[in-house]
């Protein structure tokens, strides 16, 4: 058992494998300072909360506290391994600060208080709301980072008690995207691919996706097959030098807002050149005319043109991914929160679709997600979806939950596609929404343009209810502050990017009077006194488990089928993906095999929207357009973003994550090992600009738009020029300032018109240099995309209290790594 | 030829409908969902203007191709007007106000596309069917458009 510090190498150790192999076994483990193994009372199943990528793992208790994580070696996401988020931020679940008590505003301060009071308050106020506003003035603000239970029984009471259609979750800044270009092109959700596919694959493009910080254990994964036999090609588009640009065959660099324009520019170059798979095309697609007279717009030259990329570049890559015997695309924020983000994602699907690479091993789309549990949001229609990915304009879809839930189908809000985010805002600035209910998220660092987020959520006429683990900056603006319990606290399912389904239980009790937010939920739906048609109660399960028996049945004969899970199956076998069925017991690795789609008139989610101007598509037309239920070619041009430099803002600010940090650092930055890698706000630079501002590393920049202002030490990276990088992380709960920090101070209020998901890449800014380093450097880590192009930067390093175990062979302490625990 | 008077009446309604989309825009400016888009879609009518300036020299006809008289002071009281009102309840009623407009304005403009589609094929004029071949659907989603948002927005400014 070799130990290793994860901070210095988020990584681990390399175990090469080659093409087509299996990935071998590593599991990793952290435990407290001074706990060994033996001293652990229960290992409890659980998998990863910290990022989308779903691994497995087992929580160490001891004394009735989290002592540490293990990997679990035979689940088929991580083989073992971990995240150094998950190796460290458990820690932040014992912290001193949690919310042990519900808060109340009383003469503008907030005060501890019980649960009856606070819930009468949310009561008596949903009341008064309903009485004066209707449904409509009721939205409910969830995330993308509770259970599967918890978001199906928020859908039931948002959309089927009370009856609004503001029902959505912070999977809106992360995963929209992902779920809208599905839909575009197969008709309905549902990841196509299989992380499996990095086994096999001889090409993998990674299109806006920074994998190496944001699932390190994927991306362990492929730096095995790197360093194995056979290796993969890799294709990585991203404006920044990050690891996955280091280990590229082909790195294109656009400029921020032009990603649609270089898609176009590939797929130019595949029809034009007659690199298309046309049986496959022919059999299973509609649209490629209008695909191939769309793209004819962008040759090389003028995508380049467009893009800042060399035409040459265009060539070579799409080249490479012609010359796939099996390819592999990955998507993520690069492309979901920049300028036609629906647009541009949809192209990486044309191209799987235009060269037939789908449904086998090593030929898939990963149009990954940000979060743990972002897929649930989406299945469950705590999100902008109806519940089971039924599709709001099909009367017939809406009739089934009317049934499901025994409440009358009118009041079922159907009328328009349910309520996005950023104009719940809206209605809430207008003041026709008055009550809003935030749960495990936190817009007051979170969403674009900080000043008028703030400024809505603090109006008085606005009751909001913020349910979280600690005070956040959102927190500290609401009504009624709820305090919950968190992963390791509760037992519930959650789903990766590939489908899998993982059961995390209950290993220890939550702090003070902190409640499950299922908990939380159900105790509302009881004082409401919800009620379905024959006076039963709404919704009308107790538990985890009786919620996702009845969530079972909202999926069943629907694309994200749960029907085959069981807890006990995911207690004995570790994680399941769906769709799983009487049919398919061992669940289904990839979709689309047989170049099925669930795409038929009467089967789609959504009969997709015009890219451009987001307008849906109505029954008749997708009717007429795909009548037989193929995967759809939707094409688009290009269109400038809505805010470009100017000579008074000459650069373009992009947002993003680093390893070390999630979300808003509720959890990572209470986790010491995590924050002293990442413990402050930084911005990147190019060296040629850095040298135009006559700054250098560390010193102190100001960063200015319309919108506000921050201020941040500079770090010289491989960034494009004329861009500037922020992350997104830093707000103000541990700083006494309450401006000046945060990235979306100064970005846009925009969003792309087909998935409704911000736009975080693409604002213009100004940016001045104030105050000199005098040697400090940046505080940002140089193991990733902030990697210094300057000496002199100490390297990143965990210490001691970074280090963790790796165990190289699976069969040194067998029976030690199956948890089955509580 | 009467084509031409077609012409001139589609370059005035084009026109007309570019302006109408950037005052929306700029009075809708605290609406993040309409004024961007609205912005995008008057792009859409300055090009046709364009476009059919070059084509209306063959029919001897000499258009501007400039935004109508005074639109861009317009344009300037309206941002004024929506920054300083843009949060208030009624705005919501003047936004369905707006986007019925716009609808109207665009489904005129979609209808002269047709007319001028039908003269063209009987003129054998082929550049000019061209040209109404691929602005006439653009007419049509900037309608689509404006239905969608009207669609969507209405039940909360109508009842909430």
């Amino acid at each position: 058992m070799g130990r290793r510090d994860r901070i210095a190498e988020p990584w681990g150790r390399r175990t090469p494998y080659g093409r087509g192999a299996s990935w071998p076994v590593r599991v990793d483990a952290a435990l407290e300072d001074g706990i060994r193994g033996e001293d652990v009372e229960r290992w409890v199943p659980s998998a990863s909360i910290l990022h989308s990528n779903g691994d497995a793992l087992d929580i160490a208790v001891a004394g009735g506290r989290i002592v540490g994580v293990r990997g679990r070696g035979e689940d088929r996401v991580n083989h073992g391994r971990l995240d150094p988020k998950d190796l460290f931020a458990w820690r932040a679940n014992a912290s001193p600060d949690r919310l042990r008590a519900p808060l109340v505003r009383r003469e503008g301060r907030l005060v501890e208080t019980d649960w009856d009071t606070a819930m009468d308050e949310i009561v008596r106020t949903s009341r008064q709301v309903l009485d004066r506003h209707g449904p409509g003035g009721m939205g409910f603000y969830t995330s993308g980072q509770l259970f599967l239970e918890e978001y199906y029984t928020q859908a039931v009471i948002g959309r089927g008690a009370i009856g609004t259609n503001h029902v959505d979750g912070n999977t809106r800044l992360c995963t929209a995207t992902a779920a809208q270009a599905l839909k575009e092109s197969f008709g309905s959700d549902g990841q196509p691919g299989s992380y499996g596919d990095i086994d096999h694959a001889d090409v993998i493009a990674l299109y806006g996706h920074n994998m190496a910080e944001t699932q390190t254990v994927l991306w362990s994964r492929i730096l095995d097959r790197l360093a194995g036999p056979e290796p993969p090609r890799i294709l990585c588009v991203d404006p920044r030098r990050t690891p996955v640009s280091e280990a590229a065959t082909v790195h294109l660099a656009p400029l921020p807002g032009t990603n649609l324009a270089l898609m176009n520019g590939i797929l130019h170059e595949l029809i034009t050149r007659d690199l298309v798979d046309r049986d496959y095309v022919d059999a299973h697609t509609v649209g490629f005319a209008e695909l191939a007279d769309r793209v004819r717009d962008y040759p090389a030259e003028e995508a380049g043109r467009i893009s800042g990329v060399d035409p040459g570049d265009i060539r070579e890559a799409a080249q490479l991914v012609a010359s796939a015997d099996r390819l592999l695309s990955t998507v993520l924020e690069g492309f979901y929160q920049s300028n036609q983000a629906t647009a541009a994602a949809v192209q990486v699907n044309n191209v799987h679709l235009v060269l037939g690479m789908l449904g086998r091993p090593g030929a898939g789309v990963l149009q990954m997600n940000g979060q743990p549990t972002a897929q649930n949001t989406r299945e469950c229609g705590a999100n902008g979806d109806l519940p089971g990915f039924r599709n709001w304009s099909n009367e017939a879809h809406v009739a089934e939950l009317a049934e499901l839930w025994n409440v009358d189908v009118m009041h079922i809000p159907h009328y328009a596609p349910p309520t996005h985010a950023m104009q719940m805002i809206r209605y809430a600035e207008q003041g026709s929404l008055r009550f809003l209910w935030v749960t495990a998220t936190n817009p007051a660092v979170s969403l674009p343009e900080l000043r008028r987020i703030r400024s809505v959520l603090g109006d008085d006429r606005l009751f909001l209810v913020v349910q979280d683990l600690f005070r956040t900056e959102t927190a500290e603006l609401a009504d009624v502050v709820l305090p919950a319990a968190t992963w390791g606290e509760k037992t519930g399912t959650f789903t990766n990017s590939d489908r899998t389904v993982h059961l995390s239980e209950k290993a220890v009790d939550p702090p003070g009077a902190a409640r499950s937010d299922l908990d939380i939920f159900l105790d509302y739906a009881r004082r409401m006194d919800f009620r379905d048609a024959d006076g039963n109660p709404l919704p009308n399960w107790h538990d985890p488990e009786s919620a996702f028996e009845a969530w079972k049945r909202c999926s069943a004969g629907r694309p994200c089928d749960y029907t085959g899970i069981t807890y006990e199956r995911l207690r004995t076998e570790g994680g399941i993906q769906w769709p799983c069925t009487s049919d398919r017991p061992e669940g289904t690795e990839r979709l689309y095999t047989e170049g099925g789609f669930w795409a038929a008139p009467d089967v789609c989610e959504d009969y997709g929207k015009d890219l451009l101007t987001g307008a849906p598509l109505e029954p008749t037309e997708y009717r007429a357009m795909n009548p037989s239920g193929k995967a759809v070619l939707k094409a688009a041009g290009y269109v400038p973003p809505h805010e470009s430099p100017t000579a008074e803002l000459p650069f373009v600010l992009i947002t993003g994550r680093t390893l070390y940090q999630f979300h808003t650092r509720t959890k990572t930055g209470r986790a010491a090992q995590l924050n002293d890698a990442a413990p402050e706000v930084w911005a990147e630079l190019s060296r040629g600009d850095a040298e135009r501002l006559g700054a250098a590393e560390g010193d102190l920049l100001e960063l200015i738009n319309p919108r506000g202002r921050l201020r941040a030490r500079l770090r010289i990276t491989g960034i494009r020029d004329g861009t500037v990088f922020l992350p997104f992380h830093y707000g103000y709960w541990d700083q006494d300032a309450d401006d000046g920090r945060a990235a979306n101070e100064l970005t846009v209020t925009d969003w792309d018109p087909a998935s409704k998901q911000p736009i975080f890449k693409t604002a213009a800014v100004a940016v001045r240099r104030v105050a000199a380093g005098e040697g400090t450097p940046a505080p940002a880590p140089t193991t990733t995309a902030s990697a210094p192009v300057t000496g002199g930067v100490p390297p990143t390093r965990g210490g001691p209290a970074a280090e963790v175990d790796e165990s190289p062979d699976p069969g040194e302490d067998a029976g030690h790594h199956r948890g089955n625990g509580a | 030829m009467k084509l031409a008077l077609a012409l001139r009446e589609l370059h005035r309604s084009e026109r007309n409908l570019a302006v109408c989309l950037l005052h929306v825009a700029q009075r809708h400016r605290a609406d993040a969902g309409v004024s961007h888009l609205a912005g995008d879609l008057a792009r859409w009518s300055r090009q046709h203007v364009a476009e059919l300036v070059t084509v209306g020299g063959r029919y001897g006809l000499r258009m501007r191709a400039e935004p109508t008289y005074g639109s861009q002071q317009v344009a300037r009281f309206w941002r004024a007007a929506g920054d300083r009102f843009g949060n208030r309840p009624e705005m919501g009623l003047l936004l369905l106000a707006d986007l019925r407009k716009v609808h109207r304005k665009a489904a005129g403009v979609s209808v002269v596309w047709e007319l001028l589609a039908q003269g063209a094929q009987a003129a054998e004029d082929g550049e000019l069917l061209d040209l109404a071949r691929r602005c006439h659907p653009q007419s049509l989603r900037q309608m689509r458009w404006a239905n969608a948002r009207l669609k969507e927005l209405s039940p909360q400014i109508l009842v909430s």
